[in-house]
């Protein structure tokens, strides 16, 4: 059990700190010193300059485009992009689909896909959820029929984030109805600008932005080498795929970010004679969540060195999904009653009326609501606990 | 960065499991809490010959070398079985003063012995109005002839009413609240001006209130700088609370796994209560601060041998906090689960449940631990 830096991890850290100062454009440091709630047009812009690095993918395999660190350099580079807050990536092609090819594309496949993963020329968006298949997802309806060399999709995913802005989308379909739910599901690949048949709707959240959005698939043709493993067999990628998803939207890096941000704002908000930062009080609130996040870092920290050993990241990563988006939403709530009266302002409140680093929290504060229930509600991650590791008995 | 345990750190952990499982099981401790010295000399004696004792020590002090996470391993089984003998007062506090301020004439006085188990050790440090201010001390030593004369009352020693040298916190100088002028002592047990008022406590373990009048020391008994106690303090107090996570580790996941256990062969309704989902999700949130506890007290005792005092007092305060929080959580409803039968005292889980409530009330609570880690200095630098 060891967890010092050597000397080089030190001078790995100090070349990441001294290489993202470089590189993020001013623009980008600007936003990053409020609420920063990045367009997707600025995450992309990002994205490309870490690719241009060779640093897009810390956690793929080198053959295939990563730049082959250890557990130790991945984490430090995590922690120096948080630090700098910079974009957070979107992670449907990078952090899942691109993973699940690794483990079970075709070699033509991982060459078609991957490089355009890595390059941001196209950009990824994950269709799970229907009207009718929520929490219940084995009892999604999207039906795919084999027809020659294609299956044809007929049927409408929802809560697709980012599909107005994706080239891909990888779906789950229906291709047998006959067994058990689970078992007549596939994997499927699917262009969605360039196929006949797929419209893309979003919806305005209450946070004021369009983060998702419904998919209608209407005699949608997809050939068949898009398929990812064996037909019937897209339940097993689900489930592989959620275990990478529950690893990375635990936010852990967004509430070390709210924090600072929340630190920021108490620092320049008077209160009486003094300021909201030297209130013992409120000091005591932030800690609270800060030490919490921290015992969550280090949960975070023990599963990445036990997926480092060559373990697949299991059911534990529900803790990180529970307790990391229950804590995200309560330093938001924090950072909300550090604006007093500003928590009032929105989106378009003027600069006048709205001080620039508070514009956006409230936005923010309002999609995270999403956060305990997207990639699997906070309730079913704690079926699956229940379930998967303490084997507690079905009703 | 490496979390498995090393060889080593396994084979022990398998031995004090062991230990705990064949020769300290809960009932043990059952038979002792009825006791009056609380624990067993010859158990002490056998940790000591299997080097328990010694594992945080210089092996030129007697010592085993190994870190303070592999003591925290040995503490975190060790939990598990309620063990009431005396392992935080006399290896980590008392010992750890010892072993970090002591001449050698005083380690082979004091420390050696105890290693050895053949004796035992307490800190008395906290008293009645002091609550969790280490500086806040009336007791004072005064100068007399070449020695000191000890004067005041320490409140909740623990192993205090059974130990056979006291490392006691006196005043040499300054006001009461001063940080400075504060020295450590080590006094004999039984020495003349020493009153020792046994105070058996909630958790079946005994401490006492210790009242020095004119209690006399030779020069030869000031341990560490004249004056200077307080930061040595803090780092064994800090030892203390990582030590309180790791055996309330221990406890912790023992109730965590018998409540679970419970839940599946309790029938109510004609099915397993744990088959009810209202809790399922209960036990998969008490998995969830299962987790954080053992997370937060590994970081805390790796850091516990950390050099910068804020890196030290960050990690174990932030444990610390988890434990009686997160903890809490465990065990409250570790007790709602079991329903009736879990307020029971022929059942074992009330005996975890009040442990770690002293446990959580030692070295710091929970709104004490908040507050010193928003007084660092990296709680307002940018993290």
């Amino acid at each position: 059990m060891d967890l010092s830096y050597t000397p080089e991890q030190i001078e790995f850290r100090r070349e990441v700190r001294a290489w993202i100062e470089s590189a993020m454009p001013a623009h980008l440091k600007s936003k990053a010193r409020g609420a920063g709630h990045y367009e997707h047009a600025e995450v992309m812009e990002w994205h490309k300059i870490l690719y241009a690095k060779g640093w897009i993918a810390p956690h793929w395999p080198k053959e295939v485009g990563g730049p082959g660190w250890n557990i130790a350099q991945r984490h430090i580079f995590g922690e120096e992009l948080v630090r700098a807050n910079a974009p957070q990536l979107s992670p449907f092609g990078l952090g899942m689909v691109g993973p699940l090819l690794i483990q079970y594309g075709t070699d033509e496949q991982k060459k078609r896909f991957l490089p355009k993963i890595l390059s941001g020329e196209e950009v990824w968006c994950q269709g799970y959820s229907e009207p009718n298949a929520g929490s219940d997802l084995a009892s999604l309806q999207l039906r795919a029929e084999k027809d020659g060399d294609d299956y044809v999709l007929n049927g409408q995913k929802t809560w697709t984030t980012n599909a107005q802005y994706a080239h891909w989308i990888f779906v789950l379909a229906r291709t047998d109805a006959s067994g058990k739910k689970q078992e007549g599901i596939t994997f499927i690949l699917a262009d969605v600008r360039n196929t006949p048949g797929i419209t893309v709707k979003p919806f305005l959240t209450t946070g004021g932005t369009d983060a998702f959005s419904e998919t209608w698939f209407q005699n949608a043709r997809v050939p068949q080498s898009n398929r990812v493993g064996p037909e019937n067999g897209g339940w097993t990628m689900a489930k592989a795929l959620l275990g990478h998803e529950r690893t990375l939207i635990g936010g852990i890096a967004e509430s070390r970010r709210w924090l600072n941000l929340c630190k920021r704002i108490a620092a320049g908000t008077p209160v009486g004679r003094g300021r909201l930062i030297e209130d013992a009080a409120f000091r005591r609130r932030i800690a609270r969540l800060e030490m919490r996040l921290r015992s969550l870092e280090m949960v975070q920290l023990r599963a990445l060195a036990a997926a480092q050993l060559g373990r697949a990241p299991g059911p534990e990563s529900s803790i990180l999904k529970i307790v990391g988006t229950e804590l995200e939403q309560e330093i938001t709530e924090l950072v909300m009653d550090a604006l007093g009266h500003d928590a009032l302002g929105w989106l378009d409140t003027p600069p006048e009326a709205l001080p620039e680093i508070e514009r956006g929290v409230a936005s923010q504060f309002n999609y995270l609501r999403a956060a305990t229930i997207y990639g699997g509600s906070n309730e079913i991650q704690r079926n699956i606990i229940a379930k998967q590791i303490l084997r507690l008995p079905t009703a | 960065m490496n979390f498995d345990l090393s060889e080593e750190q396994q084979i022990l952990v398998d031995t004090v499991a062991n230990y705990v499982k064949n020769d300290s099981p809960v009932e043990r401790f059952r038979k002792l809490r009825e006791s009056e010295r609380g624990w067993e000399p010859e158990a002490w004696a056998r940790m000591g010959e299997m080097g328990w004792l010694g594992i945080p020590f210089p092996e030129e002090h007697g010592g085993f070398g190994a870190r303070f996470v592999d003591l925290a391993l040995v503490l975190e089984q060790l939990g598990r079985g309620l063990v009431p003998e005396p392992m935080i007062p006399s290896v980590v506090l008392a010992g750890g003063l010892l072993s970090r301020l002591g001449s050698d004439a005083q380690r082979d006085q004091f420390l050696t012995p105890m290693i050895e188990g053949r004796s035992s050790l307490a800190l008395a440090y906290a008293e009645r109005q002091s609550r969790y201010c280490l500086h806040d001390c009336q007791t004072t030593a005064k100068r007399s002839g070449a020695g000191w004369t000890l004067s005041g009352e320490k409140t909740w020693v623990l192993n205090g009413h059974a130990a056979d040298h006291l490392v006691v916190l006196a005043r040499t100088s300054g006001a009461v609240d001063a940080a400075e002028g504060l020295s450590l002592f080590v006094v004999d047990g039984n020495a003349a001006g020493v009153d020792r008022v046994r105070a058996p406590g909630m958790d079946g373990q005994r401490s006492a209130l210790v009242r020095l009048r004119d209690a006399a020391v030779g020069a030869d008994r000031l341990l560490g700088p004249e004056g200077g106690a307080l930061p040595h303090l803090e780092w064994a107090i800090d030892r203390g609370a990582a030590a309180a996570c790791a055996e309330g580790q221990g406890a912790i996941q023992e109730l965590f796994e018998r409540t679970v256990a419970y839940l599946k062969q309790r029938v109510q309704f004609g099915v397993p209560i744990g088959s009810f989902q209202a809790l399922q999700h209960k036990a998969a949130d008490m998995y969830a601060e299962t987790e954080l506890c053992k997370s937060s007290m590994l970081l805390a005792a790796i850091q516990a041998d950390a050099e910068d005092a804020e890196t030290r007092q960050a990690e174990i305060s932030t444990a610390k906090l988890q434990l009686t929080k997160g903890g809490w959580f465990v065990q409250a409803n570790a007790i709602q689960l079991f329903g009736g039968i879990g307020v029971t005292d022929e059942q074992d889980e009330g005996l975890f449940f009040k442990r770690l409530r002293v446990l959580q009330a030692l070295f710091g609570d929970a709104d004490h631990h908040a507050d010193r880690f928003q007084q660092l200095s990296r709680f307002t630098s940018e993290s």
